[in-house]
């Protein structure tokens, strides 16, 4: 039967990998994603998986490519600095197209920053991160349920794909606890992975997975085979919820955390007759720019809000396409915007709209 | 209705417990409800406070501003949290171990000699439950029953004969601001 339970954002998300198939992880502990190591060094082991705090993050972003040579179901899990570090690993993996699912519970930056919660690592995680023409799939949860639901997806999306999939969190996600429903675990063995360097068998030619293209022509084949890759899962897999956009005339745009408060700002903007709603990206890549430029082609305004003095503003502005305007708002170093606060910019938002309404009236009398 | 609330106190005092007993309780009862601790360096040796949202409807932002309550342990909290309160907020208020109250007038203020009242139980961990127990009775937000539920839960079944102590805590905190006595 399925029960609710109460846990952390960093627990749910071990627990939903565990039952999603996950047998390895490697990492290094770094707050405020702690909670996620030391639940899965208790709870691997007893489903004869392997956890292994490596020597750095560095190391474990290897061994996490190793695991995912052999097919295996294998993930890591940092907050801003361990990630940077871990970048090379990242784009190894995306460039030998290796399914790997990584967790950045986000932390202040740049430099070792603090543990406060932030959106700060939008760019890094959604722009590559690393060297080279590869995208990460990014999934941004924005309660614990959903960060139960998306390791789920996170695995599925990383197998069906052969590419990495990150799941970007903040500090509140990560130490909060919500009710969740646990997802049923897994049976059976998986998707088939006939690439898996797992012994050559009856094969005629031995596997090989590698990134190194050296000629050109065969370089340029393989970045055009991964700019496909991406294009399908911009087509299949970009999600989003829309939260009272129906007949919005100033639709917020925020994920994760930032969503959340946002949401609440929206109800309050409503119950004040002020016609907003609330994009919330679920995807990050594939970002969701259809519903965000059809509203725009209807004439709503546009309001970012991000833990963060301004990142991906750049990709709603890029949706909009400068069919309408689209303002900014946010808070960086760890402080957490009030609803009020939001409501507030929604408010200078509707005034403005009425104050052009009143300028362009007194300038046709 | 939506009850935004804050647990602060010294680390120990068992406020994050508090809360997680709370929230728990919430949920048991069908409720929507969201914890959050503070989780930055404030917590090493000195003051701790988590906030909880129990709610009949979901739960927008897990943050709570404008608390509708708040529980405070320590004069510290006070001090942080009593500016805090929506107007017509509750505030409850350890006056074991903090003098005076809040200068508003706006705020309902109940003062509770927590940690003498648990002493005479026997047993001074269980301060924050007098307090719970008050909260509970002021704004009937969960039932002592789900409290006491969450409780068999969250403690490991040695330490079960813990229950009834708790119990009576909760009963005494909620006959104190609730009995005629009080004279509010």
């Amino acid at each position: 039967m399925t029960q609710k339970v109460l846990m952390k954002g960093n627990e749910a998300i071990a627990e939903a990998a565990i039952r999603a198939g996950c047998r390895f992880f490697f990492g290094y502990p770094i707050t405020p994603q702690n909670e996620l190591l030391e639940y899965m060094a208790r709870n691997l082991p007893k489903v004869d998986g392997v956890f292994l705090q490596s020597e750095s993050e560095i190391g474990a972003i290897n061994m996490v490519m190793g695991a995912a040579c052999t097919g295996a179901r294998v993930m890591t899990s940092s907050s801003g600095p361990g990630i940077s570090l871990k970048q090379e690993g990242i784009s190894y993996i995306a460039g030998s197209e290796l399914p790997a699912v990584i967790v950045n519970i986000m932390r202040t930056g740049p430099g070792l920053g603090g543990i406060a919660p932030t959106q700060s690592d939008y760019y890094q995680a959604a722009k590559g991160g690393g060297h080279g023409d590869y995208r990460l799939m990014v999934l941004a949860p924005s309660s614990v349920q959903e960060m139960a639901d998306l390791m789920f997806l996170a695995f599925d999306k990383a197998d069906e794909y052969r590419n990495p999939v990150m799941v970007l969190g903040d500090g509140v996600l990560g130490q909060m606890m919500e009710p969740v429903i646990l997802p049923e675990p897994k049976e059976g063995k998986g998707v088939e992975k006939p690439w898996a360097t797992t012994g050559k068998g009856n094969n005629p030619k031995s596997k090989l997975i590698t990134s190194l293209y050296i000629k050109p022509e065969e370089a340029e084949k393989f970045c055009e085979h991964l700019a496909a890759k991406y294009l399908t899962m911009a087509e299949r897999d970009t999600r989003w919820e829309s939260y009272r956009t129906e007949d919005a005339e100033i639709i917020v745009v925020a994920y994760g955390t930032a969503a959340r408060l946002c949401m609440a700002a929206v109800d309050m903007a409503r119950d004040k007759g002020i016609r907003a709603g609330l994009i919330r990206p679920i995807t990050l890549f594939p970002f969701p720019s259809a519903p965000i430029y059809a509203a725009a082609e209807k004439g709503a305004r546009f309001l970012t809000v991000e833990l963060s003095t301004g990142q991906m503003v750049d990709d709603v502005r890029l949706a909009v396409s400068g069919k309408s305007t689209v303002s900014f708002y946010g808070r960086s170093g760890g402080m957490v915007p009030d609803p009020r606060d939001i409501l507030s910019q929604i408010e200078q938002i509707e005034s403005e709209k009425n104050g052009s309404t009143a300028a362009t009236e007194g300038g046709a009398a | 209705m939506e009850h935004r609330m804050i647990f602060a106190g010294f680390g120990g005092q068992g406020v994050m417990l508090m809360g997680q007993l709370v929230a728990y309780a919430g949920m048991l009862e069908g409720k929507h409800v969201a914890w959050i601790p503070s989780y930055g360096p404030e917590m090493r040796g000195g003051t701790a406070n988590c906030a909880v949202t129990v709610s009949d409807k979901p739960i927008a932002s897990p943050i709570v501003y404008e608390p509708t309550a708040a529980i405070v342990l320590n004069q510290p909290s006070l001090e942080k949290f009593a500016p805090q309160l929506t107007p017509g907020g509750q505030l409850l208020i350890n006056s074991s171990l903090i003098s005076g109250i809040s200068s508003r007038a706006d705020i309902n203020q109940v003062c509770l000699k927590a940690n003498d009242l648990a002493n005479q139980l026997g047993n001074l961990k269980v301060a924050n439950m007098f307090l719970l127990g008050a909260l509970i009775g002021l704004t009937e937000f969960i039932h002592i029953e789900s409290v006491i539920e969450a409780l068999k839960k969250v403690l490991p079944p040695h330490r079960h004969n813990l229950l009834e102590v708790n119990r009576q805590a909760l009963q005494k905190g909620l006959e104190y601001v609730t009995s005629s006595s009080l004279g509010a």
